[in-house]
């Protein structure tokens, strides 16, 4: 079954199921054995996902999340949670926060990194590098199935955390599980040897997906799996959901 | 460096433009940046465009002198016909280029969204022609309210998917074909409709529909005796047809540029697309521009009468002109757009699209010289808008 030492990630989205759960819900994955967490900040337009995040984005801003509030709430986070946090969400709202406001407040709580998937390698390292430096904060960047070799190595310099492995052409949320294409894909970057542990992302839904998604790197993130839970079941469906994953 | 409006070497319009996508989106994009200016270039390609432009679209369209609308504005105005286009609109130049493109990038399905529906026909129109599979995107709102051009792009062979997500209108039908985009990253080329979107793409749009000034200048010569009007009016939503109306005329500061968006009920309504007037600076579908947005970032909903007006954002290339004061801005109501529709059918025989109309509702309160020439981009023909005619009208 899984290896125990292996990264497990959870992405959720702030201010979801209700306004105030964000910090209840960090604590339970923390709780529960969670490795790693990504916070989402909601969007109204999140291109690069499927239907159960962007479902939990809509009622998100529904119920009245936005950016200073969920920097408010995550303001004492450090007392209590002290696995690494990640800020996941989308450029335009990052932008029109201001970034380096953005970025200072993100390194006051204690955040370690931001994934923001519309923001590519050109635009970061012409105008934001110097400001995430200066912060002290990680950028995490993707890379997919069609990413060239090229590519990857300079995402590879550019990185000083982990990079972001998409496991499939898709946006997030697809079910389809993983056969030998992306085995051999997983392995193929593998042995790239790159400077950076690979995380895998997207597909990755229950024990058998994440052991298949780890077999080849350091872990793995679940995000429309776990919306789906907890819309489903609450947040009392927190607990059985992760310990599902990871079985002793 | 000579000052230009066009675009730079990096896809930046002055401080707008860029690619701000998606990872799993850079290989297309890259695909298409390092090779459209060379494939548009080449010879094969420029033969077999200007000749579909020319016996399948019905290129050149006229450059008509609007004889009673100049005296009644007491000055010159050209009407550039771009209503006599097969399917009845600009959006045609545009498909037929990027279809072409698709071709030569061994591309064999096509995606594209649509909000009234024009582009989408535009789009199917074009598979069609060439054989190739066909998905459009549409907001279900705008599914109920466009039923001819649903049943339009059906005959024409393509499948139209419905995009269920957020305001159910263009911005989430353009968020849904960018999703199908991910999903099938190597054998799918995406037709954007207007100037909007990552580069290279309001560079590619633009430059397919040039060949719009480029025949205002050589009609206009021999009507006139010169190449330069002195005024360019186009309606924008996205600004395609705009686009293709300044083209030619960008770097020649003696062409004043005038740009129309819609202001819908007025500006400060809450319900209006005038995007010069209430957006702000951020990324909408991969481009840095204008866009309208609350100030935590979330984009906003527009709203005009016209749904070909009803987006957002506008092109980097239009977010530069008004941000540089290129060209003037100018926003029309549904009101004042409708009356203006109703006048140049009566004065001039031709029933604009609503699109069209705020860009002649401008004469009313914006005087011309009496020996300015004025060309008006007439973007579209009205028999689409037929059902908002008669209910506004009461016909």
């Amino acid at each position: 079954m899984a290896d125990p030492k292996k990264v497990l990630s959870i992405y959720f989205t702030a201010g979801y199921p209700e306004k105030e759960d964000t910090v209840k819900v960090l604590s339970q994955l923390q709780e529960a054995g969670v490795d790693l967490v990504e916070i989402g900040l909601p969007f109204s337009d999140p291109l690069a996902d499927g239907p159960t995040i962007q479902d939990s984005s809509t009622a998100a801003l529904k119920n009245g999340m936005h950016t200073q509030l969920l920097f408010d709430q995550l303001k004492d986070i450090r007392k209590s949670i002290h696995i690494p946090l990640i800020v996941m969400g989308y450029f335009n709202p990052m932008l029109q926060y201001g970034v380096d406001a953005f970025l200072s407040q993100c390194a006051q709580i204690g955040i370690d990194g931001i994934i923001m998937p519309d923001l590519p390698l050109a635009e970061y390292e012409q105008h934001y590098k110097k400001l995430y430096e200066k912060h002290g904060i990680k950028n995490i960047f993707l890379i997919t199935p069609q990413t060239s070799d090229a590519r990857i190595k300079a995402i590879d310099q550019a990185s000083d955390s982990f990079i972001y492995l998409v496991s499939t052409a898709s946006v997030t949320g697809s079910k389809s599980g993983f056969g030998e294409e992306q085995e051999a894909y997983f392995e193929r970057i593998a042995q790239m040897k790159l400077k950076n542990p690979l995380v895998v992302g997207f597909g990755i839904h229950d024990a058998n997906t994440f052991s298949q998604a780890t077999k080849h790197t350091s872990g793995a993130i679940i995000g429309s799996a776990f919306i789906k839970t907890i819309t489903e079941k609450g947040l009392k469906g927190i607990s059985p959901f992760i310990k599902s994953l990871r079985p002793h | 460096m000579k000052k230009t409006y066009h675009v730079d070497e990096n896809g930046y319009y002055g401080s707008f433009g860029g690619a701000y996508i998606p990872e799993m989106l850079f290989p297309n994009t890259e695909e298409l940046r390092t090779q459209y200016l060379d494939i548009m270039g080449s010879e094969s390609f420029k033969k077999e465009f200007d000749a579909l432009l020319k016996d399948y679209v019905g290129r050149p369209t006229p450059l008509y002198f609007a004889k009673r609308l100049s005296a009644l504005y007491n000055t010159k105005i050209y009407l550039k016909r771009e209503d006599l286009c097969h399917t009845g609109a600009h959006k045609v130049n545009n498909t037929i280029g990027q279809i072409l493109m698709a071709k030569r990038l061994g591309k064999t399905r096509i995606i594209a969204e649509t909000g009234a529906g024009q582009h989408g026909v535009a789009t199917a129109t074009v598979c069609a022609l060439m054989g190739m599979e066909c998905v459009v995107y549409m907001g279900a709102v705008d599914i109920k309210r466009q039923a001819p051009n649903v049943a339009r792009m059906k005959m024409l062979g393509a499948t139209v998917r419905a995009a269920e997500s957020g305001s159910k209108t263009l911005k989430d039908a353009t968020n849904e074909a960018i999703r199908d985009w991910i999903n099938n990253p190597v054998n799918t080329h995406y037709i954007i409709g207007s100037v909007v979107g990552p580069h290279p793409y309001p560079d590619m749009v633009a430059r397919f529909q040039s060949v719009i000034s480029k025949e205002i200048k050589s009609q206009l010569l021999e009507k006139e005796g010169r190449e330069n009007p002195d005024h360019v009016v186009a309606c924008v939503g996205g600004g395609s047809n705009a686009a293709g109306a300044y083209y030619h005329f960008l770097d020649t500061p003696q062409v004043n540029i005038i740009a129309v968006e819609a202001a819908g009920k007025g500006i400060h309504t809450g319900e209006s697309a005038a995007t010069s007037a209430l957006g702000k600076e951020g990324i909408i579908h991969g481009s840095k521009t204008l866009l309208m947005q609350t100030k935590d970032g979330q984009i906003t909903e527009p709203y005009s009468i016209s749904a070909g007006l009803d987006y957002p954002g506008v092109g980097p290339m239009h977010a530069h002109l008004f941000e540089s004061k290129r060209a003037e801005f100018i926003s029309v109501t549904d009101q004042d757009a409708m009356a203006a529709g109703l006048l140049v059918s009566k004065m001039e025989g031709i029933i604009p699209a609503i699109e069209t109309s705020h860009a002649f509702a401008i004469f009313e309160s914006r005087p011309f010289g009496k020996e300015e020439v004025v060309v008006v981009n007439l973007s579209g023909r009205g028999d689409k808008d037929l059902n908002t005619y008669i209910d506004y009208f009461k016909l």
